[in-house]
């Protein structure tokens, strides 16, 4: 249902929603991967990258450059943009700003404590975590040692407080629980966040729920995936996938029950958004279906900005933008590998 | 006659301003050795702007991308350097050391050594301050946990030995409670079971750190804490953070791995502090020997690192100058195209004609100086695209250009309104700005940022300022012409002043109490210049100004507005377009004037003969029954017939605007293209290979759609018809603004207190609104302004830009 968005939207969200759709323009198209894809040294797709919005931000860099370097500055300019946005924002656009960010928050924690579990140094650990979802006592996880203390001493402070409802057992922490943790954790952030685009109404609960369905149905088609052939019970897996989304309830029941990749095939294929994924794909065939979702997702990102007055085009920027860096890892792996025949294989364009 | 006419206006001296330097559009074949020293030179010249001949290519497919790239990877060192002279505190010079010319290969070793050496420096100052820090935190922690250790002792000890209180009571020595210590301290510990850790944290993170202690031991432990005397230095960002010192008393093994674990998480920097008050003053005295220890090191290693910083910063702005430099030259480079034989290099650019022998000396300086036995050629060929606009201003026409081309860069060789702007922009200002006092204000700001001009253009000011700095020039004739303005309407900040002799007029009795409402008696001749100052608050005071300024506003207004249309004449004269002279400047000349000329024209003779006839009157029937008797309005002999005439003019002159130029245009049109049917051939083959990216990428084809033509021509003549009614109307804004400012400024002047701030308002509405008549009512009669500007490779204007 449409409510008058037009008439008020632009008090409080016309001048960050101007600002986004400025973002958006300077993201890369695909003539600057074109041009990337040719770099023969990292050299090159920095001083590629110095006459986009990425210049301010690698001229600094001394010459032998690493691919983590790239990475980790084109990501803090992204931060740094994020940051911008949320001071700007006023309610209910922050909260929802700040939602974006929960699912780094999950993924940083679920680094980290996998990483203590494997006496990896914390310091180390907490480079590799995502700017955007730090978090004050984020160092304090190694100090938990199972599920009900990781939640009573550090992410009781953290948003992520009320998903942790369904995950509080005293077991110890092992790579499957983590797993496991990991998946609930998700299920009730998308949950939660859907639930509170649907209050937000109008235009931004129409285009979230399009947008946050098709992660949820992703996620529940990897974690089918995955946890074919591990321990993994059937009545655990159904509890794993989030309770709403194009394939809930039917489908659940049905991916619940996979087998092999070919079943969970024939279980999507009943969807037709999904029948045209599954279509490119050779029977049998699992390592296309990342980069068949990607682009999925990044064709449903890209119709979010076709309609104004909504809230999706922040959360569409920030997904578009990650993936953006993705792909900028990807190629810079690729020069810096010698491996550029491979370069194509999981560039996603934008536009 | 028309023959004469002509003669005499081909015969004036050329405006210099009027019209844009003429372009030519060159090409450049330089020798492979001598292109760099040549690009360099034209580049110290600055009149020649290079086209990218390598569009399509990526920055990185270029052929100089190795020079840039070293290029860019020197200005990140300079930079480097610059920011840590900053960080240091040293001061930069101002001015350029003496231009001794460095070779590039030589700069970058020395860059790179210098980065080297400071990179060094500064890893070995953060190793020293982080030991240095190390031992800073432990002496406070020393010093605050101590103090916790025997607080928290004393007072088991004072519950315990009530009886000796008595004896060492509130006497505070360290001493004394050392002694009780010395007695008691294994005892209380082991009997406790009690640990403790002290270390030293952010106390940012104090709070935080507090709370997750209190989570992970389950509230079993005892947390003191107290802020730590100085600042600790962070070794990486250098600023000072504020720390805590904090001690924890807790009981378990357990509880002590956790409390070590979150210790690290919050980056808490623990120290073991012996429980022995002799071991702990004898490690406080170890620790402030090696402190000082270290600060002598730290001092001296920070004076030589200053030192080399101090020599850097005296090259470090040549060093700058010289790498941008090198950078533009090669970026320019980098838009040449090689010819076939790959051993030239080809250019293609514009120039103004008047600089073509300086260039050419210049490129025969560049074949000399780099010993090229080949010579760079340089000749002239056609162009198809416009040439690009350039001006060659001085500092005080360089302002009004600038207001002219924030509206839109004139047209090549277009008629160029800055040239009348330079008077026309600070007198109408003036119109509406008349105060002598605020005159003299405005012109002792002028004058100030004229005196301090060769100071402030070095400096970097704020973007206010800026825009005050740049308009200097604008401001000073702004004044001047305030000033002339003010003596006219007698107004030195709103007060009338007897300059020029006694006033004309006298009151009627000695009271003076009926002139507001009868008015004054006339005894001598008129006030020599100017508004009489004893009209200021009688009678006559408000009719008398408005109608002065109403009409004056209108006089002005036409004026403007027909020069606009007179340049309109020239410009069509200039690019020889007889169609537009006739068919639009004439019937535009005719129609303004037998309106509104008209309109002047009795303003004029009201003024001169003091008829009392009434013009809003004449105008409204001049429309509604031209016909009718004009009886006591009529102000000469023979004014209906004229009216009727006048009339008729106006009503003619639209269709004639309007008709004849889209249809003589269709018809030259078909006659140029009669029984063409195929396009003209271009170049051939062997022209383009001959030629290489010459003139053959743009093909203009002229089509001509009638409709297109006609409607734009419709908008033009409804524009002008209806323009030239709001246009006039539009100029009583000098009117309404300069009574606004009269009135506005009495009753600042009344309350003296807001003298300051409705100043500052008035100058900016005046300023926009003078700013509006220039671009809109008078720029719109002749100027298209959708030219581009001349953008030359200049290391002059490379400085600007970057600074």
């Amino acid at each position: 249902m449409y409510g008058f968005e037009a008439l008020t939207f632009n008090i409080h969200g016309g001048y960050l929603e101007a600002i986004v759709r400025g973002h958006r323009a300077t993201l890369l198209t695909a003539s600057d991967y074109n041009n990337l894809c040719q770099c023969e040294t990292l050299d090159d797709i920095k001083m590629h990258l110095s006459a986009t919005e990425y210049g301010p931000y690698l001229q600094n860099e001394p010459s032998p450059l690493h691919t983590t370097t790239i990475v980790e500055k084109c990501t803090l300019k992204l931060v740094d943009e994020y940051k911008h946005m949320l001071c700007q924002a006023t309610e209910p656009l922050s909260t929802f700003l700040e939602y974006i960010t929960y699912g780094h928050m999950i993924d940083n924690v679920v680094l980290i404590v996998t990483g203590t579990l494997h006496e990896r140094d914390v310091q180390e650990l907490l480079e590799k975590c995502h700017p955007l979802g730090m978090f004050d006592s984020i160092a304090s996880l190694a100090v938990a040692q199972n599920m009900s203390e990781l939640y009573r001493l550090v992410l009781v402070d953290t948003p992520l407080a009320p998903y942790f409802s369904q995950c509080i057992t005293s077991e110890d922490l092992d790579d499957m629980n983590i797993e496991i943790m990991r998946n609930t954790l998700y299920k009730a952030y998308l949950e939660d966040f859907y639930r509170f685009c649907q209050k937000l109404g109008g235009a931004t609960a129409e285009i979230m729920s399009d947008l946050l369905s098709f992660e949820a149905d992703r996620r529940a088609v990897n974690i089918t995936i995955n946890s074919i052939g591990t321990e993994l019970t059937r009545d655990d897996r159904r509890k794993l996938y989030s309770n709403f989304g194009l394939l809930y309830p039917y489908g659940h029941e049905e991916l619940a029950v996979c087998e092999d990749i070919d079943q969970v095939r024939g279980a999507m294929e009943k969807y037709p958004p999904y029948q045209s994924l599954f279509s490119k794909l050779s029977y049998g065939e699992s390592q296309l279906l990342d980069k068949a979702f990607y682009e999925e997702e990044v064709k449903r990102l890209c119709l979010a900005f076709e309609q104004q007055f909504h809230y999706a085009v922040f959360f569409a920027y920030m997904r578009l933008r990650e993936q953006e860096i993705r792909n900028l890892m990807w190629i810079s792996e690729c020069v810096a590998q010698n491996q550029k025949s491979r370069v194509h294989d999981s560039v996603i364009f934008i536009f | 006659m028309q023959r004469r006419v002509e003669e005499f206006l081909d015969r004036l001296p050329e405006m210099d301003l009027m019209r844009s330097e003429k372009m030519t559009f060159v090409q450049l074949i330089f020798p492979f050795e001598s292109a760099h020293r040549a690009v360099s030179y034209l580049g110290d010249f600055g009149l020649v702007q290079f086209r990218d001949l390598n569009e399509e290519k990526s920055p990185f497919q270029r052929t100089f991308v190795n020079q840039v790239k070293r290029c860019a990877e020197m200005s990140r060192k300079l930079r480097f350097l610059r920011e840590q002279i900053n960080k240091a505190g040293v001061m930069l010079p101002d001015t350029l050391a003496v231009q001794s010319d460095i070779d590039l290969e030589e700069l970058e070793t020395q860059l790179g050594e210098h980065e080297h050496e400071l990179i060094e420096m500064n890893s070995n100052t953060e190793r020293l301050q982080h030991t240095y820090n190390e031992l800073l935190e432990f002496k406070m922690v020393l010093q605050k946990a101590g103090g916790f250790l025997f607080s928290g002792k004393e007072h088991s000890v004072l519950e315990e030995r009530e009886l000796e209180e008595n004896v060492f009571s509130n006497n505070g020595y360290v001493e004394t409670a050392s002694l009780i210590d010395k007695e008691m301290r294994p005892a209380t510990s082991e009997q406790s079971g009690l640990n403790f850790i002290s270390g030293i944290v952010c106390k940012s993170k104090a709070i935080m750190f507090e709370r997750m202690l209190f989570r992970a031991t389950r509230g079993n432990m005892l947390f003191n804490q107290a802020l730590a005397d100085e600042v600790v230095l962070d070794p990486v960002t250098a600023e000072e953070v504020e720390k805590i010192v904090f001690t924890v008393f807790f009981s378990g093994e357990q509880a002590k791995k956790k409390i070590l674990k979150i210790c690290e998480a919050f980056g808490a920097n623990c120290y073991s502090v012996p429980e022995d008050i002799v071991k702990q003053r004898q490690m406080t005295r170890e620790v402030l020997s090696r402190l000082s220890d270290f600060e002598a090191t730290l001092d001296a290693g920070l004076r030589h690192r200053n030192k080399v910083l101090s020599s850097i910063a005296l090259q470090l702005p040549k060093w700058t100058n010289k790498v941008r430099r090198e950078k533009a030259v090669y970026d320019t480079l980098n838009m040449l195209n090689f010819d076939v034989t790959k051993k030239c290099l080809v250019g293609e650019g514009w120039c103004p004609i008047f600089a073509k022998t300086k260039i050419q000396e210049a490129l025969h300086r560049a074949t000399f100086d780099s010993n090229s036995l080949v010579g760079i050629i340089f000749h002239v060929m056609d162009s198809v695209d416009s040439p690009p606009t350039y001006f060659r201003t001085n500092k005080v026409t360089n302002a009004y250009q600038e207001i002219v081309d924030a509206y839109g860069v004139a047209q090549y060789q277009e008629a160029n309104p800055a040239v009348y702007s330079v008077i026309t922009f600070p007198f109408l200002f003036a119109v509406m700005f008349g105060d002598w006092g605020h005159g003299i204000c405005l012109l002792l700001g002028a004058l100030v940022l004229i005196a301090y001009e060769s100071k402030l253009s070095n400096k970097k000011l704020g973007s206010f300022m800026e825009l005050l700095f740049g308009g200097r020039y604008v401001l000073l004739f702004m004044s001047l012409f305030s000033i002339y303005c003010g003596l006219i309407y007698n107004e030195f900040f709103s007060v009338p002043f007897y300059i020029f002799g006694r006033s004309a007029y006298e009151c009627r009795d000695s009271s003076c109490s009926d002139a507001a409402s009868v008015g004054l008696v006339k005894v001598r001749d008129a006030y020599p210049f100017g508004v009489d100052p004893k009209w200021r608050g009688s009678r006559s005071e408000l009719p008398f100004l408005n109608s002065l300024k109403m009409k004056m506003s209108i006089l002005l207004g036409m004026t403007q507005m027909n020069l606009g249309i007179i340049l309109s004449y020239f410009n069509a004269r200039f690019f020889g377009s007889s169609l537009d002279i006739r068919y639009q400047f004439v019937p535009q000349m005719i129609f303004l004037n037998s309106l509104f000329g008209y309109l002047s024209l009795l303003i004029i003779v009201k003024w001169c003969t003091g008829a009392q006839a009434d013009l809003y009157h004449v105008m409204i029937y001049m429309f509604l029954s031209p016909a009718d008797d004009l009886r006591e309005n009529e102000l000469f002999w023979g004014q209906r017939p004229l009216q009727i005439v006048l009339l008729l003019l106006a009503i003619v002159a639209v269709p004639w605007m309007l008709f004849p130029k889209p249809f003589i245009q269709r018809k030259l049109h078909l006659e140029r293209f009669q029984g063409r049917t195929y396009g003209i051939l271009g170049t051939s083959e062997m022209d383009i290979e001959s030629e290489p990216d010459s003139a053959r990428r743009h093909h203009h084809h002229e089509e001509f759609n009638f409709s297109e033509v006609f409607v734009h021509q419709m908008i033009h003549s409804i524009e002008f018809v209806l323009g030239a009614v709001s246009n006039t109307a539009s100029y009583l804004r000098l009117w309404a603004l300069s009574l606004a400012h009269s009135e506005l400024s009495t009753v600042f002047y009344e309350k003296v207190l807001l003298l300051a701030w409705g100043y500052d308002n008035f100058i900016i509405s005046a300023f926009l609104h003078a700013l509006r008549l220039h671009w809109v009512e008078f720029q719109n009669k002749f100027y298209h302004g959708d030219g581009y500007k001349f953008k030359p490779f200049s290391f002059a204007l490379l400085m600007d830009e970057d600074e």
